[in-house]
């Protein structure tokens, strides 16, 4: 577990967001979820959202990972104003910059471990034998380079969710965005979990933006901000 | 009744998709009661005809002419009441895609035999008068345009040269079968024709036809008929009009047999798409029906679900298809101009539609019925979310 | 960048049931059309085997079948004087004169009673015909009541061996042998010596005259000077035309009510293709999800699901072709509505109906899978995670 403030190089910020709105419309009305987000988050770091039921912290997630738009605001991460791109450019953007960790680990069931850890890969101009190395060093980092061949259907909620892991860090990616990466898992899978996302964030130097509900999930990360109908709270 | 309600709500969950599969089954049958009424058609020949009327040709084949004089023997034979000579025409009428059939016949003892060709007096009067009159259907008159008055130029094939025929009389169908796209010109006209053009040809006919006094006993007389000619230089063949009919039939039946088998394809087609719905329907449903079960519905239930909603899906295709299959098929025939006379599509054709939609809604329900019965409540309680 | 083929291929393998059944509805569809275009091919390849491309076949002027056809013997002499008409080795004209008529056998299973197209040959009948060769027994000899039969004929009819014997004219026909034409219309006649034939019938005119040109070349040169000559009325015809002609009238048909068929047979097809892709895509929107957020493009999703439904009409095309290959070895024989006589032929399969029909097969899984794999690409991203 770490919360280990004590590191003085400044940083820089990776995401700067500023006055960012998002509202849906059901039916006839307009529900605003996020109002007026002010925030910066540093390079390296590993910030936990939280929040109650309905606060917007998904959203403000997906608005970040660049999977949504804001209606109002600006975002930009590493640097590009991804509030202004097209679809197409944002598809490319995340396919450089962003990794995802999602609650049901997504993975295509029709799709080895290893083919599932080379998708993002196939998005890029490598050839199969450099494809193939990389993802040999992303599950042998996560501890299943046994189980390449293994189909999620044959692996355990914990391993699936590492091997989601390997793929989203495959690319090298500027960011990790994590959706409740433990929502679906056992304590001790939760926590080999966590272990994992920590040495990603002070080994790797990774950035981590997680959502969570879980206190102990939140523990691992070195920042916290908390969401509340759609408005930042320090906490 | 849950059953039925559970049945209409869960037909009514996946609109797009019963749509599509109702609209599958439309067209299928559709497509299968069009066919089976075209091989109807084709038979229709043999269905207007009358068990009284016999046709005796030369016994070669009917492409060989018979001589005129054998008429008078004819009528001698017992049991005959009359007989009138026919050709076969074949005339172009401008252009050959215009087909329609022209009879060359006796007129008085042949409209005699053929009551069902219903005639105003008057007109038939004049036809009579007429010797290069002609009487034309009720169809075929719509079809070109023809009027009491109007010439008809045709080009002979079989008997070459240019004809005109004035149209005097118009005849309607007597009986829902009767043919009205006929047309009827005299006999004595053709043969004079001939003496000028080609008099070796001349006193020459295609067929007789022989109406019978006692129909029990028009083998018989058939037999007594060719009797008169065995040995003869043209020897003769005589047989029910139907039997004549259907031997025309049989020559083409490879076709025909082709469109009744492609019908039942069109059906096992819709099948594979019925199948594959209620295979993907019943999958998906699998974690209610496990929860049916473990309220304690059976699996009889369970199935009987299936079942029932396969046989609702088929039952609206197939009341939505024979609905339809009538106003297509006559703008079918109707297209088809003279190539169908007759096009009607009949109750065996209905009874056979809803027979397949039947064995079709049993047999697509099948295997997902047996799978969703067979479920063990825990697996099937462990593919809810 | 697109996604993997073999995210495809394992989601087609992985529900095989529906994979079977979709792609079999469209097997069907792809055997009616490519059948139907092999029976016309069958139909228009005998017909036209049957002609010779530098023969030509003479008939009176606006008939249109021999059986209609009178060519007296005046006239029939005068085609034969034309300088573009070949000699042959012995001196004379290489022309047969010749009387066709129609005659009715029983067929050997049904014993139905056919029309079957009898021809009063000449001399030279064989050497016009170089493709027909006896394969059974001997030819008739000039003068005699004899006959020989194709070898359609043989094995389809009754009493037509070597050895039985034909009743019409009122004479007695012995059949010496059995001729093979190699598939030409001529495979379902009975030929006999032309005189012995029109003195049984009483007839005094042929009804047509085939008589090979010196040069195919000169066809027009003889047609036209037939045409302007008041002693005659003819119609000069390159024998290949005039059989082509001959299969019109049941061509059409066959090819108009299979095209029709086939494209009603298509819609329902198509249908099972749009009900398996929709399916396809309501069960994998979580997957359409990812693969958006991960970074592939819209135009990637749309073809991955487009590619599926392709790959399901090619599997349709593939079998629906294998089937109708099968029926290669069926033969069918009917009445041919020109000639009014019994025509046997055969599907004949060419790499042009395999092409065309599987495309055919590709084609339906592209229009039924379109609509789809549209909805698949229009998923907003967020809305297709939530749904997973």
């Amino acid at each position: 577990m770490s919360s280990d403030t004590s590191r003085s190089a400044p940083r820089p910020p990776i995401i700067e967001i500023r006055n960012l709105s998002k509202s849906y419309r059901r039916g006839a009305q307009i529900v605003p979820v996020l109002s007026d987000i002010t925030l910066d988050i540093l390079s390296g770091d590993f910030v936990a959202l939280m929040g109650p039921s309905g606060s917007g912290k998904s959203t403000l997630l997906n608005l970040i990972a660049g999977i949504d738009k804001p209606d109002g605001g600006s975002l930009r991460v590493a640097g590009a104003d991804i509030a202004a791109m097209s679809e197409a450019d944002l598809a490319d953007w995340r396919a450089e910059h962003v990794g995802f960790i999602f609650q049901f680990y997504n993975l295509m069931p029709v799709l080895t471990a290893f083919e599932n850890v080379e998708l993002p890969l196939m998005l890029t101009r490598l050839t199969a034998r450099e494809r193939k190395d990389h993802v040999e060093t992303a599950l042998e980092m996560v501890g299943l380079a046994d189980r390449m061949d293994h189909y999620p259907s044959e692996l355990s909620g914990g391993q699936q969710q590492r091997v989601a892991i390997a793929r989203a860090v495959i690319t090298d990616p500027t960011i990790l965005v994590a959706d409740e990466p433990t929502g679906d898992l056992d304590r001790v899978s939760a926590e080999d979990i966590l272990n994992l996302m920590d040495r990603l964030n002070s080994e790797l130097g990774k950035t981590i933006v997680m959502v969570t509900h879980d206190p102990n999930a939140a523990r691992y990360a070195r920042s916290l901000r908390h969401l509340e109908k759609g408005v930042l709270t320090e906490g | 009744m849950h059953f039925f309600k559970l049945i209409t709500r869960n037909t009514l969950r996946h609109k797009l998709r019963t749509a599509l599969t109702v609209l599958g089954l439309v067209i299928a049958f559709l497509s299968f009661g069009l066919l089976q009424t075209i091989v109807d058609a084709w038979y229709h020949g043999a269905e207007a005809a009358a068990p009284n009327r016999l046709i005796t040709r030369n016994a070669v084949s009917l492409t060989i002419p018979l001589p005129k004089h054998y008429r008078e023997k004819v009528r001698a034979v017992q049991g005959v009441k009359t007989v009138a000579a026919a050709n076969w025409f074949a005339g172009v009428y401008k252009d050959p895609k215009n087909f329609f059939p022209q009879f060359a016949v006796e007129a008085v003892p042949y409209f005699s035999m053929y009551p069902e060709y219903r005639l105003a007096e008057d007109e038939f009067r004049d036809f009579l008068r007429d010797r290069k009159g002609a009487v034309v259907g009720r169809k075929l008159a719509q079809t070109f345009g023809f009027k009491v008055g109007d010439v008809v130029p045709l080009k002979g094939t079989i008997f070459p040269g240019n004809w005109d025929f004035v149209v005097r009389a118009i005849y309607d169908a007597g009986e829902e079968k009767t043919d009205t796209s006929l047309l009827f010109f005299h006999w004595d006209y053709l043969n004079e024709t001939m003496k000028q053009r080609f008099p070796l040809r001349a006193n020459q006919t295609g067929i007789f036809i022989v109406e019978v006094n006692d129909v029990d006993r028009a083998a018989a007389i058939s037999e007594d008929i060719d009797k008169q000619f065995k040995n003869s230089t043209a020897e003769t063949l005589t047989e029910t009009e139907q039997a004549f009919q259907i031997g025309f039939v049989k020559q083409t039946e490879a076709i025909v047999i082709a469109i009744r088998l492609v019908s039942f394809v069109v059906i096992f087609i819709i099948l594979a798409v019925m199948a594959n719905t209620m295979a993907m329907t019943a999958r998906e449903r699998l974690g209610e029906y496990a929860t049916l079960k473990a309220l304690g519905f059976g699996p009889g239930y369970v199935a009987a679900l299936i079942f029932g909603e396969s046989l609702a899906i088929a039952a609206v295709g197939c009341v939505i298809g024979i609905a339809l299959t009538f106003p297509i098929g006559e703008w079918f025939a109707g297209e088809m101009g003279t190539l169908f006379p007759v096009f009607e599509v009949s109750t065996e054709t209905v009874a056979l539609q809803a027979a397949c939609a039947l064995a079709v809604g049993l047999i697509a329900a099948a295997l997902p019925a047996r799978r969703a019965a067979g479920v063990r409540i825990v697996e099937g309680l462990r593919s809810i979310g | 960048m697109s996604i993997p083929l073999r995210y495809t291929l394992r989601n087609l393998w992985t529900r095989k049931l529906t994979t079977v059944l979709t792609a079999g509805g469209m097997a069907l569809v792809v055997f009616v059309f490519a059948a139907v275009q092999m029976l016309d091919t069958g139909l228009r390849a005998t017909l036209v085997a049957t002609g010779q491309p530098d023969n030509v076949l003479v008939t009176r002027r606006g008939s249109n079948a021999e059986i209609s056809s009178g060519v007296d013997r005046v006239q029939a002499a005068i085609i034969e004087s034309q300088p573009e008409i070949a000699v042959s080795t012995d001196g004379t004209r290489l022309v047969s004169k010749e009387a066709v008529i129609l005659i009715t056998l029983p067929k050997r299973e049904s014993g139905q009673a056919t029309n079957v197209t009898t021809r009063g040959i000449g001399d030279d009948a064989y050497s016009l015909r170089p493709q027909v060769r006896l394969v059974q027994g001997r030819a008739f000899e000039a003068g005699a009541t004899e006959a020989v039969v194709g070898k359609s004929l043989a094995a389809r009819f009754e009493g037509a061996t070597v050895g039985s014997v034909l009743r019409f004219g009122g004479r007695e026909w012995r059949v010496v042998g059995i001729f093979d034409s190699g598939g030409a219309a001529f495979d379902s006649e009975v030929w006999v010596d032309a005189d012995q034939l029109m003195q049984a019938f009483r007839r005094q005119a042929y009804s047509s005259v085939i008589a090979r040109l010196t040069d195919a070349a000169q066809f027009d040169a003889l047609k036209a000077r037939i045409e302007a000559d008041p002693r005659v009325t003819l119609d000069v015809k390159r024998e290949r035309v005039f059989y082509e002609e001959q299969s019109q009238a049941l061509s059409k048909f066959i090819s108009y009510l299979g095209l029709t068929l086939s494209i009603i047979f298509s819609i329902g097809a198509m249908i099972g293709a749009t009900i398996t892709m929709h399916a396809s895509v309501s069960n994998r929107i979580g997957e359409i999800g990812t693969l958006r957020a991960l970074g592939f493009r819209r135009s990637a999703v749309l073809l991955a699901f487009l590619f599926e439904s392709i790959l399901l009409g090619a599997i349709g095309g593939a079998v629906g072709v294998a089937l109708a290959s099968v029926m290669q070895l069926v033969q069918i024989s009917t009445l041919n509505w020109q000639s009014f006589a019994e025509l046997a032929f055969t599907f004949t399969l060419t790499p042009r109906i395999i092409v065309v029909s599987f495309v055919f097969a590709v084609v339906m899984g592209v229009i039924g899978g379109f609509l789809p794999a549209v909805r698949a690409a229009r998923l907003k991203i967020v809305d297709a995670l939530r749904a997973a």
